[in-house]
């Protein structure tokens, strides 16, 4: 009687497991055959991510501390596995702000140390990275990071320089107007630089000596394009889609010099809910502004 | 394509009154998301118990009934996009829909100096438009100077102290005269503050605050290391104002862009984009975007306590 109970239930057990597999297989074809249909209108070669609402979701599902941020590093992974599948060739996430710093410090060091634990975990043979080919770059002022931190950061972006496929650029410690700063500094330094060069190559020892007062000021002044060059973002293109997710509508300092005609979509879903089909409900939005923001840009 | 079948000074109000904008829907579409405030029209009948009376200026001058006082934002910016659509809409030529614009802006104004918020920043033209056919931007351009020299009794009036932002450089020689004259004329004023941006974009406004920097840095009156957020801050051209950074940032016609508008200081703003094209934002539109406000939470990085 209780054999017969036992291959009961195991009957039981692999009738779901193969349920299970027969739904995630449709939903796989499904979402393959969205992809495909989507794939026929223009596709956003950069795609930036406000990742908003972890917390709020670990709160919801009643969850422990930190397992909100570790469910929006799962969610990150499958949209990453979404944009490769769907073509998108950078992809920049916020990852952490310099004012995030001002949080509770147990919560700022929970979140470094999953950042250690995820970076490990992608360098890994077996991760998306190296199966899809990822380059993976860190953006922001990472001196604020503790050593260990900067550390794994710095052997992420070597291990993965190699890779083509895909650029995801994190952006931690990172506010957009510090990141003008630096910009505004490196220019400024370039330009002196430069300037002294010019006078020690002109043999002005005299204009040398009394600094820097008898350039001329085509010599220093500072362009658009001296600006752009010292962006933390300087070698990717700018974004062409920019989501911000829990339903929040504003930038809160990211990406405000690159987002100037990007298109900007707010989900009301939490980060770590986002799911490859709101990807594709947004990209559907975005194919759908694309002629007018086109004509637009046209005109310029 | 634009075509000129009036000349500017015989547009006026009467022909404007056929084509007075249709009223605004109460819808704020944001994103995916559309949703239906739940502000009731605001009763503009209020009187002793069992009657009806029409508003006096005194309850005219009152919030709406779904706005609290404390949560109105300090800084509203505009981007006023959409005169041409609307032109086209009804088959006008576009300088049309640019003068309708001007009527939306003009109650956009009263209904501020009303509401007591303090700055009002309208994107007016970027450095990007002048790249417009040049018969539209020379219409644009006259019809600033007309503007301007029509309105400005009026606020005075109203106590508006106006700044013009942007590379005046580059707009007509009577333009730049008439800007200043305006910035004069109205600088002791202490009601509403109406920046104007023309010739303006948020990275224009940049470089120019960069350049200042550098010839600072170049005299060795600053260092590049001291370079900080608050040293570019200073040089930015909203530093004309107390309140640089808009709490609200309203965009019409359903555009979800920033379009190279004030760029530094849009960093924190609560983003607000209406379907309504500009001519036909009024009051109702204002006050769903401000209720959409109110009901923000603005962290600035932080946690909820």
């Amino acid at each position: 009687m209780a054999q017969e109970l036992e291959m009961e239930n195991s009957n039981e057990g692999t009738l779901q497991r193969l349920f299970q597999r027969l739904v995630a297989m449709m939903s796989g074809f499904l979402q393959w055959l969205f992809f495909t249909v989507l794939s026929v209108g223009p596709i956003p070669n950069h795609i930036a991510f406000i990742m908003d609402g972890n917390r709020r979701y670990a709160k919801s599902q009643k969850l422990g501390p930190g397992a909100g941020h570790k469910a929006g590093f799962s969610s990150l992974i499958s949209i990453l596995e979404s944009c490769y599948k769907i073509g998108v060739k950078y992809v920049t996430v916020y990852a952490f702000s310099i004012d995030n710093f001002k949080r509770d410090p147990i919560e700022v060091q929970s979140i470094m140390d999953l950042m250690l634990e995820k970076i490990d975990e992608l360098l890994k043979e077996e991760s998306i990275v190296s199966s899809h080919g990822i380059r993976i770059n860190f953006f922001g002022n990472l001196e604020l990071l503790s050593e260990p931190v900067r550390m794994a950061v710095a052997k992420a972006m070597v291990e993965t320089a190699k890779n083509t496929n895909v650029v995801l650029s994190v952006c931690v410690a990172y506010t957009s107007t510090n990141e003008i700063v630096h910009a505004v500094q490196e220019s400024c330094r370039e330009k002196i630089a430069q300037a002294l060069l010019n006078s020690k190559f002109n043999c002005e020892m005299r204009d040398f000596e009394r600094g820097y007062n008898t350039l001329s000021k085509v010599d220093c002044s500072i362009t658009l394009e001296d600006l752009e060059r010292h962006m933390y973002l300087a070698e990717c293109p700018d974004p062409d889609l920019l989501i911000r997710t829990s339903g929040e509508t504003r930038l809160s300092n990211f990406l405000l010099w690159q987002t100037t005609f990007c298109y900007l979509h707010v989900l009301d879903a939490l980060w770590p809910e986002v799911s490859p089909w709101w990807l594709g409900w947004v990209i559907l939005h975005y194919q759908r502004a694309k002629p007018y923001i086109d004509k637009r840009m046209k005109v310029l | 394509m634009v075509s000129l079948q009036l000349p500017l000074s015989t547009i006026n109000n009467k022909i404007f009154s056929h084509f007075n904008p249709k009223p605004a829907s109460c819808l704020c579409r944001v994103g995916n998301r559309s949703r239906a405030f739940p502000c009731n029209k605001y009763s503009i009948f209020r009187g002793g118990e069992g009657t009806i009376t029409t508003a006096t200026a005194e309850e005219e001058r009152l919030l709406p009934d779904e706005l609290r006082p404390e949560l109105m934002p300090k800084h509203v910016a505009v981007i006023m996009d959409g005169n041409g659509r609307w032109a086209r809409q009804r088959n006008l030529p576009t300088s049309f829909g640019h003068r309708a614009g001007v009527r939306a802006l003009t109650d956009l104004i009263d209904l501020c100096c009303k509401w007591g918020i303090r700055v009002l920043t309208v994107f007016a033209f970027s450095t990007e438009n002048w790249l417009r056919p040049k018969l539209e931007v020379d219409i644009l351009m006259s019809l600033f100077e007309m503007v301007l020299k029509e309105e400005l009794k009026i606020l005075m009036r109203q106590d508006v102290r106006i700044s013009v932002i942007g590379d005046s450089k580059k707009l007509p020689k009577s333009l730049q005269k008439l800007k200043t004259e305006v910035e004069d004329t109205t600088k002791n004023n202490s009601g509403l503050q109406l920046i104007i941006a023309i010739s303006f974009s948020g990275q224009y406004d940049i470089v120019q605050a960069c350049k200042s920097i550098v010839e600072k840095t170049k005299d060795g009156v600053i260092q590049p290391n001291d370079i900080t957020e608050a040293v570019i801050e200073q040089e930015l051209e909203t530093n004309c104002t107390k309140f640089p950074h808009p709490d609200l940032l309203i965009r019409t016609s359903g555009e979800q862009r920033i379009s190279n508008f004030l760029l530094w200081q849009l960093a924190y703003t609560e983003l607000a984009f209406v379907k309504s094209l500009w001519p036909d934002f009024g009051k109702a539109d204002f006050v769903d975007a401000l209720c959409e406000f109110q009901q923000r939470k603005r962290r600035y990085g932080g946690r909820d306590s």
